[in-house]
């Protein structure tokens, strides 16, 4: 029998909603059989921690006396070059963002050791943080120069708002050429010398719901250790990809854009990275719950390591040069055993997101589900779906002539 | 007769020099006593071995000078390689950078164990781990 998400809230307001996560539901699935489990579970916690690039904040850091306008001038924080391209007191701080003065790739592989990423850390560790700011003054803003000290308890608001997050899958990164190579993939040792993946497959929110049937615009999601909601689809969703005949994507699909309050948050949840040889970055913590609302939802939410598979791509040829071609597809199962097989070579695996954290915050957000503190939200408007047209497409490139 | 030295060293051996017999000249023209540790291969297919050598500190320091003329890298084992837990988030990429398989994944939790023992302080995980979780003390 089909449930409502108001039933389920109504039973997690007794204290009666059995709330499950979506590692132990593989479990429950196999031994107690599709519909009874669908019968029994109201709610599956999903949860993944990997570095999500495309993160930033919003910071309003309050006027200053006399008044200055951001908006127009520029903007560091900590010496990371912050965007302000808005009102007079308003900030973006993007992850991959960079000191002016770091080297960069200048010498290879270069070490990227301090970014966007960072100050978003040390911020929401309730760091003080150094703002220097320059302006061109106005009439009504004279001021042109600011050097302060700011620390996320005295800004009005810092607004986490990361514009794509959670990949609904992703591609299994190696090496064929006879070099090392160092990508976002992290380091790819030459011919196939080790492969690294990113996705938390069967605990993955996206994954245990492929074709976006709960999960929408408004869902209420763990962020970065705090609150957070689906603003949007993320950039870059791309939902009509090769799937297999469970429905999961066997490609990089959907994508989330997420938003929460940083004031929440926790440095745990919230980590500045360095991939060397490549940039800044963050890693975010990411839990999404599946209202359990018919034996469908269940079935995928049940779908194992063994029924996700991705593509294994080649990151110093197809990937760069934006070719198609894929070496094979791998299973999950496969990947976390440790080698997978590719040109009949065996290839040690190696995961650049976390299960562990994975499997830490859907256990968190089951407890908060279990203690009444969170509940389910019915989603405003659907993620573009299989047959919205939505697609990737590549930049149309028309060259300026001179 | 000079004082007998012992000591744990690091040796880095470029790709080029791999397939000198240069340990075997320590022994033999420096009359040096050697016990390799560890030994391991690089991801750019550069040697790096643990080795205890002993002798009399002038065939020592003679030892170590044709060492470094033969382009070997050589670092003190005094260097300790350090995990901090705090910032360590499991993630799994140092797994398949060391080359001497100093980490591996505990399998039901699928945490990340580091084990010190195993590790030849060549460091390449202390760039590569994304939140710099590894640390080189002295
Ligand atoms: S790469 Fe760093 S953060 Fe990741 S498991 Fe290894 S030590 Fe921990
Ligand atoms: S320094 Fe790091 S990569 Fe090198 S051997 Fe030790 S643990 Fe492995």
């Amino acid at each position: 029998m089909a449930k409502t998400i108001a039933e389920i809230n109504k039973r997690i307001k007794e204290g009666k909603a059995v709330v499950v996560t979506a590692e132990e539901i593989i479990d429950i699935a196999r031994t107690k059989g599709i519909t009874r489990a669908a019968q029994e579970v109201d709610v599956v916690t999903t949860g993944t921690f990997g570095v999500m690039c495309s993160s930033g904040a919003y910071l309003n850091i309050g006027h200053t006396k006399p008044r200055l306008k951001l908006g127009g001038g520029k903007a560091y924080l900590n010496d990371v070059l912050a965007y302000p391209g808005f009102a007079a007191a308003d900030l973006f701080i993007g992850s991959n963002a960079l000191p002016d003065d770091d080297p960069r790739n200048r010498i290879r592989p270069g070490e990227f050791n301090y970014g966007g990423g960072h100050v978003i850390e040390e911020l929401v560790a309730g760091k003080d943080v150094r703002l220097s700011a320059t302006a061109y003054g106005t009439d009504c803003y004279p001021r042109k120069k600011l050097d302060t000290w700011v620390n996320i308890k005295d800004l009005n608001q810092a607004t986490l708002l990361n514009i794509r997050n959670a990949y609904q899958n992703y591609n299994v990164a190696v090496n064929l050429s006879d070099k090392l190579i160092y990508t976002y993939m992290g380091m790819l040792k030459p011919r196939l010398g080790n492969a690294t993946y990113s996705s938390a497959g069967q605990l993955s929110p996206l994954l245990k719901d492929p074709y976006y049937r709960t999960i929408g615009i408004g869902t209420r999601i763990f962020l970065g250790g705090g609150i957070g909601y689906v603003a949007w689809h993320g950039t870059q969703h791309n939902p009509d990809v090769l799937r297999g005949d469970n429905g999961v994507p066997k490609r990089g699909a959907g994508t989330l854009a997420v938003i929460g309050d940083l004031k929440q948050m926790s440095p745990h949840w919230l980590v500045g990275t360095s991939m060397l040889g490549y940039g800044c970055s963050l890693g975010v913590g990411i839990g999404v719950p599946i209202p359990v609302l018919d034996e469908e939802v269940l079935r995928h939410a049940a779908a194992t390591d063994g029924e996700i598979f991705a593509a294994v791509v080649d990151y110093s040829d197809a990937y760069p040069k934006m070719k198609p071609d894929i070496l094979g597809e791998v299973s999950y199962a496969e990947l976390k055993s440790g080698t997978i097989k590719v040109q009949g070579k065996n290839v040690p695996t190696a995961s650049l997101s976390s299960y562990s954290r994975a499997v830490e915050i859907s256990g968190i957000l089951k407890g908060w589900i279990q203690k009444g503190d969170f509940l389910l939200t019915e989603s405003v408007a659907p993620l573009p779906g299989v047959d919205s047209e939505v697609t990737f497409k590549p930049l149309n490139e028309r060259p300026v002539e001179y | 007769m000079m004082a007998a030295v012992s000591k744990r060293i690091v040796l880095h051996f470029p790709r080029r020099t791999i397939d000198r017999p240069i340990i075997w000249h320590l022994a033999r023209d420096y009359a040096l006593e050697f016990n390799i540790l560890k030994a391991s291969i690089g991801p750019e297919q550069e040697g790096l071995m643990v080795i205890e050598l002993t002798g009399t500190q002038e065939d020592y320091d003679k030892g170590i000078n044709f060492l470094v003329k033969t382009g070997v890298k050589i670092q003190s084992l005094s260097q300790d390689i350090i995990r901090n837990e705090d910032r360590c988030t499991q993630c799994g990429a140092c797994v398949t950078i060391c080359p001497a398989n100093a980490f591996c994944i505990e399998p039901g939790s699928r945490k990340v164990i580091f084990d010190n023992e195993k590790c030849v302080a060549c460091g390449l995980c202390i760039k590569a781990c994304p939140p710099h979780a590894m640390e080189v003390h002295f």
